[in-house]
């Protein structure tokens, strides 16, 4: 495991979210969410597939819009800007999608290239070769360099996705199911670098997750969504031993399937 | 940015779910043209992407358009001899196949056959809904880099560039196939064919002609790229966005080229 030297700013929230309400027709999928995010904080997001995870941090990443409520990001309200103010804000968000989300007609350097050069237009070839080959060494792949998207296994797949987002400097990484089709040695690589990102980047992240493993080796802090709400918060053992009926419910769900 | 809702809420239809959806598309795609121009005038350009692009749409299309032109050109001779001959005037072939080919058949079956159902619109449509479902488009959005303008812009702007260039191309090599087959039965000399062939076309047939092809180029690759672009539903979604982006972009080049045939009729008319 890494060495933990960090420190939660308690009082800062680079993510605040206030009776957030979203719905596709008539199903409602957030239901009045409430949510902190504090600086150097990693909040695991837990909960069943089709709960509206991966909704939620569609919204704070201003790919989707809330049907009402507040999302702020780093001080900004994300559903009231407008695309220029939103495309500055996501350069200090990186988002880890669950299908890694590659650009499968490119290679590992062009797929790492392309959000590169098109934000820093000033960086001179040099540069660009060497945050290429530095974020490729942080996630363990130098060798990969050359290849394409689809002679990648699924774990290396995930580790350029976030070695794609890692070459803006994110303030803020959202992951979407970073463990989900991995092998369990697999998992455990990736709840690694999602630690090693947070203490080498000093990151603060949201982990949308339903792995336990997961949640309790990379988060401060879980909240578990059910239903549309957060049942509970707080850190992994108290979640854990929360005698709620519905999140004994979902942890009981947990095992059988896990 | 959310993708374009393709079903409408239940029990909210104002005439009917089919009329209802069919006005909700013809004013997104409205939105998607004047997207298209705020984005293809606005700094960054991509001019390496257009580059690319139209290198496949263009270049990469040259030996089906060539096949396509050269057959027409033949075909077209062929068909046209019996005719004119029982008038005496087999003389005419080249002023008629250079008539057709210029004024009609070289867009049409360009834009038609090569361009839309043969090539790019399908493979447009194929490729941004596969990115679409496979959340790339997305994964552009959030690394701050704008979709719409490498997407579409460059693939748009490429079509309307290259189809004109295709079709003036499929005219000459239509011209050859021609000359090949009058020469073969009528043994007319190449300057005398071509001469022939030219002095009954005027630059109002060619000028139209270009116009058309820069109206279908621009169809084409706006049709192919709103259905790539807001495909839905996994594969099957993939499918279904290649598969309308060639019907769609059928059903608007012939509604242009029986538009833009009758105003140049007209100002032809008017020019006599």
């Amino acid at each position: 495991m890494i060495e933990e030297e960090r420190n939660i700013d308690q009082e800062n929230p680079v993510i605040t979210i206030r009776d957030l309400y979203k719905s596709f027709g008539d199903l409602v999928v957030l239901d009045g969410i409430n949510l902190d995010v504090f600086k150097g904080e990693n909040v695991a997001v837990l909960g069943k597939s089709g709960t509206g995870k991966s909704v939620l941090i569609k919204i704070i990443a201003g790919l989707l819009k809330p049907d009402s409520g507040l999302v702020e990001v780093l001080g900004q309200k994300v559903d009231k800007l407008g695309l220029r103010e939103l495309q500055q804000l996501r350069l200090k968000l990186g988002f880890s999608f669950q299908n890694s989300a590659l650009y499968d007609s490119m290679t590992i350097w062009e797929n790492l290239e392309f959000p590169l050069v098109r934000n820093k237009r000033n960086l001179t070839a040099k540069e660009v070769k060497n945050a290429i080959e530095s974020v490729l060494d942080d996630v363990g792949l130098p060798q990969t360099i050359n290849q394409m998207p689809s002679e990648l296994s699924g774990g290396q797949k995930k580790r350029i996705g976030i070695a794609r987002t890692l070459i803006l400097q994110p303030e803020i990484m959202l992951y979407d199911e970073p463990t989900s089709g991995l092998d369990p040695a697999t998992s455990i690589e990736i709840n690694n670098l999602i630690k090693q990102v947070q203490l080498q980047y000093n990151t603060s992240s949201i982990i949308i997750t339903h792995d336990l493993t997961c949640a309790k080796a990379t988060a401060d802090r879980v909240a578990v969504l059910l239903n549309g709400k957060f049942y509970i918060t707080g850190s992994f053992e108290e979640v854990f031993n929360s005698t709620e009926p519905n999140i004994k419910t979902f942890y009981d769900y947990n095992f059988i399937t896990n | 940015m959310e993708t374009v809702p393709k079903v409408l809420p239940k029990n909210k239809y104002v005439v009917s779910r089919r009329v209802d959806a069919f006005f909700s598309d013809i004013y997104h795609i409205w939105i998607f043209i004047l997207r298209f121009f705020k984005e293809v005038f606005s700094s960054p350009f991509e001019f390496k992407e257009v580059v690319n692009q139209c290198y496949h749409i263009g270049l990469k299309s040259l030996s089906l358009v060539s096949l396509t032109g050269l057959v027409t050109g033949i075909v077209f001779t062929n068909q046209s001899r019996p005719s004119l001959e029982v008038f005496g005037a087999s003389s005419w072939l080249p002023s008629l196949v250079a008539i057709a080919l210029i004024r009609a058949l070289a867009p049409l079956v360009t834009a038609l056959i090569v361009a839309v159902a043969g090539k790019v619109g399908s493979n447009i449509g194929a490729e941004l809904g596969s990115m679409r479902v496979t959340e790339q488009i997305d994964a552009m959005e959030v690394s701050a880099t704008n979709p719409f303008k490498f997407l579409v812009a460059t693939r748009v702007l490429a079509t309307t560039i290259m189809v004109p260039v295709l079709v003036m191309y499929t005219g000459l090599v239509g011209m050859m196939g021609s000359f090949l087959n009058v020469h073969q039965n009528e043994e007319t000399s190449f300057p005398a064919f071509f001469k022939s062939a030219f002095a009954s076309i005027t630059f109002l047939d060619i000028y139209a002609s270009v116009i058309k092809a820069i109206c279908f180029g621009f169809t084409i690759g706006i049709a192919s790229c709103y259905q790539g672009y807001n495909a839905q539903k996994g594969t099957q979604g993939v499918g279904r966005a290649a598969n309308l982006a060639v019907v769609l972009s059928m059903y608007f080049i012939f509604i242009e080229e029986i538009t833009i045939v009758q105003i140049f009729n007209n100002i032809r008319t008017l020019l006599l």
